[in-house]
């Protein structure tokens, strides 16, 4: 088998399954690109999760009924919650995380997939914040995965422009001065009422979505797009706020600042919504964006310092193809960097947990299990903690303790798997290539085939991609 | 339960690991303990320390303004102008005991506004222009580790924050809920690491941290409030600081101090995160029991928050905040501010707390009168580019 087919299965791709380099060996990089539109019909894991707008009008909800009964029972004890907003929202988050982990560990499309979690990753929405975290799951399979087969544009607006977004980044009730609203609050004088502009979404799309914290903007520029983001919000059936469809993305023209800004020179004289869509798409076209972009993906897909040159072919073609995501996602594979050093990367603890489930075929039934591992070694799944996503570099990854908890969970697979399968013989098939004489020796020496186990899977080869 | 080190000692495994310094912990002068303790997402130090003596103060903080000291909900008296967050119970009697102390209107030498960019420069120790990729404590315990041979530090978390990340080796914990991997299999793997530093090192020192911790790996981390989290995170730390071979340095993080919504006032959101940190210092206190008189804990933020409150119930990104020193070596009972005031023209930028000491200020005190580190030490390997920057006196005792 060809290094360069282990490079495309585990660097590329999520880890081997059973026969999958024997599929790729003949044409890696072909059987890449054919991966890059992703799967004709849904992932039967995903297509059952239910649509954001209903998620979150349930669990506001349900917030909105516990803080009534907590209200009610005054000084008496707060009744148990049963059925309530915090384990509700939990559900969520567990049936999502459950759902995307599943299709990762058995999609024939591994390429596409780990391209979805960069993009998600890239536009972190963090689920340990209320009630995110029961949409992150769904921002990734609503705003992420459809549109990775067309413009960054496309995908930028998809981003910033969801639910789970808009919330995560405190857009929601960010109303400007002069507009409908903030006249009638004056008049009325309810000062106490919370009126005014909240920076934080547009700050972040500036910095972490799309010009990097170099790319040029100033202090000015942030005040001016969050007055142009001003009104980006969420439909509601209730309260003073009602307007929309529920739980789905509204622009309110009554919240809106009226007037042009002027965003990194630039004036935008556009009306409404229209303004904010206006900003993006110049953002979405800046070299800076380009070249943020080509960097990190550089980073995820070649080494923690990405090569110069690659960065600059991968920025020019995004820049000469006004952002297309598909040509971008070509240049990576047809770039000559990537097949030159193999398992440069450090797997994150995600990678290293779904590579193993792909190796061993395995399903989880118990996600909960899953979910406490991983949040054991340091990364609980769709909670990065921040809009800056998870790190890609082994310096941020390599503690002591976090490799300690990968070499215990290894371990308590092993116990799992037991003596049914070879452990050299998986060896061969997830690393094919890569798996080194000095791992198979090891191994080979083990007392028993679980501590067999336990040592491939907690190898510097298996923890590599 | 056979102690993991003296049975990989007795095996003789200490030599599987070529490159890997001794099994002991390195020592600090006096054994002397520094906790460093990051709050990540700008925590707003004008609700930590409270400038209520501010005739600008009530009007400009709106409905996140706390009341004068013995109103309800008011302030904890630390002098005219300050008073504590009346969460921060525990605090304000040790600043009464002398033994914890507030800089008020900090900042580190960055100007901008984000987080990251904001953290990287507190903790990489950096000049502006000239960024530095390790962090200012690893540069910091250069003499330490070579004193002994070993780590004088640890992070408590599962990874290791830039602040520690650098040369000197350093390793990190946390909470376990897995089972032990069987210590014959931990030696084969040593030997499979043999040829890999980057993973032969790091699991090195993981066996040493579970040495000390030892039966503490069964205390989970991912149940409980986060009072009960952040308790067990510090009576981790009290363990692994009062062992007598122990690491003399430990790091710990939190996050969701970004209060962009509904951060509430005397009660409310950053009310339960200052009542949480409160309560973990108490825990700290009570479980490093002697060690405690030697100890300074560091609490820093890497900018703080706007005097004015946002659309949201919430404040934004702003410039400068409060740092503060506990702990039985501080130097307490004082509050070290050139205060800017709060009058719209005395504001950064017409918004933001006035920069008018620098955080590096008090990093430079504590590693010179804490960790008996010399100023040329400072000057040239720790902040390096940055004498101009002075070196703050009197925050520990000596």
């Amino acid at each position: 088998m060809r290094i360069e087919t282990a490079i495309a299965v585990n660097r590329f791709g999520l880890g081997a399954r059973p026969g999958e380099m024997e599929k790729l060996d003949k044409d890696p990089k072909s059987a890449l690109l054919d991966q890059l539109q992703g799967p004709p019909t849904p992932s039967v894991y995903l297509d059952k999760l239910p649509r954001s707008d209903k998620v979150l009008t349930e669990v506001l909800q349900a917030r909105q009924m516990q803080r009534e009964m907590k209200r009610k029972a005054g000084e008496e004890p707060v009744q148990k919650k049963v059925g309530g907003f915090g384990s509700m929202v939990r559900s969520h988050y567990v049936d999502q995380v459950g759902a995307r982990f599943k299709n990762a560990v058995q999609t024939d499309y591994p390429f596409h997939e780990r391209l979805v979690r960069f993009w998600s990753n890239h536009f972190a929405v963090s689920a340990d914040k209320q009630p995110v975290s029961a949409l992150a799951g769904l921002f990734e399979n609503e705003a992420i995965r459809p549109n990775l087969g067309g413009s960054f544009f496309k995908l930028l607006l998809a981003a910033e422009t969801h639910p789970a977004m808009i919330l995560y980044l405190d857009n929601e009730r960010s109303i400007g001065p002069g507009s409908i609203i903030a006249s009638r609050a004056k008049k009325a004088r309810r000062k106490k009422r919370d009126v005014g502009i909240n920076e934080n979404l547009a700050r972040e799309i500036l910095e972490l979505h799309t010009l990097g914290v170099d790319g040029g903007y100033r202090q000015p520029d942030v005040t001016a797009f969050a007055k142009v983001l001003t009104g980006w919000s969420i439909g509601s059936d209730q309260g003073r706020f009602k307007a929309g469809t529920p739980g789905a993305f509204l622009f309110r023209e009554n919240a809106h600042e009226p007037g042009s800004q002027v965003i990194m020179g630039e004036r935008f004289q556009q009306f409404g919504y229209d303004q904010g869509v206006a900003v993006l798409r110049k953002l979405s076209l800046e070299p800076s964006t380009a070249r943020f972009v080509a960097t990190k993906l550089v980073r995820h897909f070649v080494a923690d310092n990405p090569p110069v040159a690659m960065v600059d072919r991968v920025a020019k073609v995004f820049l000469d193809s006004g952002g297309s995501l598909p040509a971008v996602h070509t240049a990576l594979v047809q770039s000559p960097e990537p097949w030159l050093v193999p398992l440069a990367k450090y797997k994150t603890p995600e990678e290293f947990v779904i590579s193993t489930h792909r190796a061993f075929d395995h399903v989880p039934r118990r996600m909960k299990v899953v979910i406490g591992a991983l949040e054991q070694m340091g990364q609980m799944p769709l909670r990065p903690g921040s809009p800056e996503g998870w790190p890609d570099t082994a310096e941020q990854w390599g503690g002591a303790d976090a490799l300690y908890k990968r070499i215990e969970w290894a371990n308590a697979v092993a116990r799992q798997a037991g003596s049914r399968q070879n452990p050299l013989d998986i060896g061969e098939m997830s690393l094919g290539a890569n798996f080194s004489e000095h791992s198979r020796t090891a191994i080979k020496r083990a007392e028993s085939v679980v501590q067999g186990t336990t040592l491939l899977l907690a190898s510097p080869d298996f923890q590599r991609r | 339960m056979l102690r993991r080190r003296e049975l990989l000692k007795g095996l003789g495994l200490g030599a599987f690991v070529a490159g890997v310094p001794g099994l002991a912990f390195a020592n600090t002068p006096n054994d002397s303990r520094l906790v460093v303790f990051i709050l990540r997402g700008a925590m707003d130090g004008m609700a930590m320390l409270a400038p209520y003596g501010d005739g600008n103060y009530a009007s400009l903080r709106g409905k996140l303004a706390l009341a004068a000291p013995g109103q309800t909900g008011g302030v904890l008296k630390a002098d005219g102008l300050f008073g504590m967050h009346p969460a921060l119970q525990h605090t304000h009697t040790l600043y009464q005991q002398k033994q914890a102390l507030f800089v008020h209107a900090v900042a580190s030498p960055y100007r901008e506004r984000s987080h990251f960019d904001g953290q990287d420069q507190l903790e990489s120790g950096s000049s502006i222009g000239n960024f530095h990729r390790d962090g200012w404590l690893n540069r910091a315990i250069q003499p330490l580790n070579s004193r002994q041979g070993g780590e004088t530090a640890i992070a408590i978390s599962q990874n290791t924050p830039l602040l520690l990340r650098g040369i000197q080796p350093v390793t990190s914990w946390a909470p376990s809920s897995m089972p032990d991997a069987a210590d014959d299999t931990l030696k084969r793997l040593q030997a499979l690491y043999a040829n890999d530093p980057f993973f032969a090192t790091r699991l090195q020192q993981a066996l040493d941290s579970q040495q000390i911790a030892g039966d503490m790996s069964g205390s989970r981390k991912g149940r409980g409030n986060q009072k009960k989290q952040l308790e067990a995170l510090m009576r981790a730390t009290a363990r692994f600081l009062s062992a007598p071979d122990g690491p003399r340095i430990a790091v710990l993080e939190s996050g969701g101090w970004d209060t962009h919504a509904r951060q509430g006032a005397a009660q409310g959101a950053l009310a339960g995160k200052f009542s949480a940190l409160d309560n973990g210092i108490s825990v700290l206190q009570r479980e490093l029991g002697d060690a405690w008189s030697k100890t300074v804990i560091m609490v820093v933020t890497e900018f703080g928050r706007t005097v004015r409150v946002n659309g949201t119930g919430g404040t934004d990104h702003g410039t400068a905040t409060a740092a503060m020193l506990v702990g039985g070596a501080v130097n307490g009972g004082q509050i070290i501010a050139d205060w800017p005031g709060l009058s719209t023209s005395n504001l950064y930028e017409g918004r933001d707390l006035y920069p008018t000491t620098d955080i590096r200020s008090v990093f430079k005190g504590v590693m010179a009168e804490h960790l008996g580190l010399q100023e040329n030490f400072l000057d040239q390997n720790v902040f390096p580019d940055q004498k101009m920057v002075p070196v703050m006196e009197n925050l520990v005792n000596t």
